[in-house]
């Protein structure tokens, strides 16, 4: 079976290979998926949000079939000093919806079943094969793969590079840079299983509903980072994630910082009496726009995590991992339906449709946050929370001080910690990176 | 102050699920003498405290319970300190939730 001459191969079976092999096997293409875990999703670490509108595109009618936990109808943010959170929190009937927009997920359980659909569709998929190299012909183009599975070279018309935020193949190939302490995060994050019954009440919801919570703050402990708590129907998804270069620069552990952020006051309460079930480890793409390398080349394209295609400040991924998965595929589709060869020259129409999507458009308007956020860490995760929180007590607190002195005792806060310049400047600095 | 109570990560590795392919370890550690400063730092970063340093200073890994994060690829690879690469198919960790 193996001997055959494929299409394409697409090698990983995540958010992106998936879309991608789906997509070509739909359109009758001859597809051959690799995937070097033992099961689709056995590798794979994510909150995990699912975005609807994004995977509506490629299994229109996946809300009866596929394993979701809640449908989301509430979003917290949570801004962090050690004892205490200011919150935002946003919840609507509105999300209570025939066809609700995002829903909580579990990524093990949910690939699998999203791998069904690819070998529905008629994909050859094989799991616990590594891919260990890229096969090059005479004139360097790439002309398919080499595995652990077995001796020699698989060949394809085109390679799909869907192999996460680690890339090896490609970065060994020299196809891209291999990712930088600064431009990913380490995320950590534990699985607590607790009644249902209990998370609807602790969370305040009803039969499917589902929050999530992202918090910033004392947290990270001046790194870049962002805490998540995510409501399932039987667990909560807990973690902490921040900046390689940062973990590097202070010396934290990933696993102290996640158990701090357990005992937090505000955290602790939720999780109280739970049974933890997995402890995982996962790295996210955080350079945004100007992290992105090449798209694509001679036989190949690459897509999802592994072309730091990752939007840090909404905290979307898998919809931009499974939309470049699929628009490289009808790029690919299209050259192949003009009976023309996978050459570079043919293949930039993926970038050129890719441009014009939500997902380069999204990272673009974000260019300058990344570089904002990582190189002012300390002011913005750890001296703001604290300011904040200080102005929040002075404003509730009813303590017999006139409010107008109250008022001035917070602005006085503010100035002295970032300076009157520091205070316009980090404003104009976000409101520009943001814009 | 504010004390922290020590964190046991082998507890929390103790949840998961692996299949560890003896004998083939998929990161390895340059022989060194004294460690660099990368090498060092992966005694902290590893989610899974893979690194330890042995009784003459030396650091060493043991890949039983690693997650297969790439954090220490990303760190010491640049600086050749240390080699990584994917287990072999269907071995190290197998996540039941991920
Ligand atoms: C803690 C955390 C929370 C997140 N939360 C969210 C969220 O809430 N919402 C959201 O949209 N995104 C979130 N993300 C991001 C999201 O998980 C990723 O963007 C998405 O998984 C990327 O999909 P991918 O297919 O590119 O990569 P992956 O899902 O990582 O898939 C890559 C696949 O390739 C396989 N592979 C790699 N190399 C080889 C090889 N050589 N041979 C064979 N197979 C190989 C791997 O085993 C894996 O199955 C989160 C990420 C993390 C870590
Ligand atoms: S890949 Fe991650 S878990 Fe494995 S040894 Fe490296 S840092 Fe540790």
């Amino acid at each position: 079976m193996i001997e055959e001459r494929f299409d394409a191969i697409v090698v990983g079976a995540g958010m992106a290979g998936n879309a991608a092999a789906l997509t070509m096997a739909k359109r009758g293409m001859k597809v051959l998926q690799l995937e070097r875990g033992e099961y689709p999703g056995s590798k794979n670490v994510q909150g995990a949000i699912l975005y609807a509108d994004m995977m509506e595109k490629l299994v229109p009618e996946f809300r009866e079939e596929a394993p979701l936990e809640r449908h989301l109808i509430e979003q917290r943010f949570w801004m962090m000093d050690d004892r205490s959170h200011v919150g935002m929190h946003y919840r609507s009937e509105d999300f209570n919806e025939e066809r609700p927009n995002r829903y909580t997920i579990i990524r093990a359980q949910f690939d699998k079943w999203f791998s069904s659909k690819v070998r529905e569709a008629g994909a050859i998929v094989l799991c616990e094969t590594t891919v260990t190299e890229l096969a090059r012909d005479g004139r360097g183009r790439i002309v398919g793969v080499r595995t652990d599975r077995r001796d020699g070279e698989i060949h394809a018309d085109v390679v799909v590079l869907a192999e996460g935020v680690n890339g090896l193949l490609g970065t060994r190939a020299g196809l891209r840079a291999r990712p930088t302490p600064d431009n990913v995060a380490l995320a950590v994050k534990e699985m607590h299983f607790l009644p249902r019954e209990t998370i609807e009440a602790r969370f305040n919801l009803k039969g499917d509903e589902g929050v999530v919570i992202e918090a910033v703050g004392t947290i990270s402990r001046g790194m870049t980072g962002m805490g998540f708590i995510y409501a399932n129907k039987e667990c909560i998804s807990l973690g902490i994630g921040c900046l390689v270069a940062d973990f590097q620069r202070t010396g934290q552990t990933p696993y102290g910082l996640l158990d701090h952020f357990k005992r937090h006051p505000s955290v602790a309460p939720l999780i109280a009496g739970s049974e933890v079930k997995e402890y995982s480890a996962h790295l996210i793409p955080e350079g945004g726009y100007k992290s992105i390398p090449q798209l694509y080349g001679e036989g190949w394209v690459v897509v999802g995590d592994a072309a730091q295609l990752n939007n840090a400040i909404h905290r979307e991924g898998s919809n931009l991992a499974m939309t470049s998965g699929r628009i490289a595929a009808e790029a690919i589709g299209l050259v192949k339906s003009r009976g023309e060869p996978m050459s570079a020259t043919n293949l930039s129409v993926y970038k050129k449709m890719l441009d014009d999507s939500f997902v380069i458009k999204d990272l673009r308007k974000y260019k300058d946050l990344p570089p904002l956020m990582h190189t002012q860490s300390e002011n913005f995760f750890l001296t703001y929370p604290q300011l904040i929180s200080k102005a929040m007590q002075n404003f509730v607190r009813v303590d017999g001080t006139p409010k107008a002195e109250k008022e001035q005792a917070t602005l006085k806060s503010f100035v002295k910690a970032r300076s009157w310049t520091g205070l316009f400047g980090d404003a104009c600095r976000i409101a520009r990176a943001w814009r | 102050m504010n004390v922290e109570p020590s964190v046991r990560v082998e507890d929390k590795l103790y949840y998961n699920r692996y299949l560890v392919d003896v004998g083939h370890p998929h990161v390895k550690v340059r022989a060194h003498k004294t460690p660099s400063p990368q090498l060092l730092a992966l005694l902290k970063a590893c989610p899974a405290r893979c690194y330890e340093l042995n009784d003459d200073g030396q650091v060493e890994v043991a890949v039983d319970g690693c997650i297969e994060c790439g954090t220490c690829r990303v760190i010491a690879e640049p600086t050749g300190d240390i080699q990584w690469s994917h287990p072999r198919g269907g071995y190290g960790i197998l996540f039941k939730f991920g």
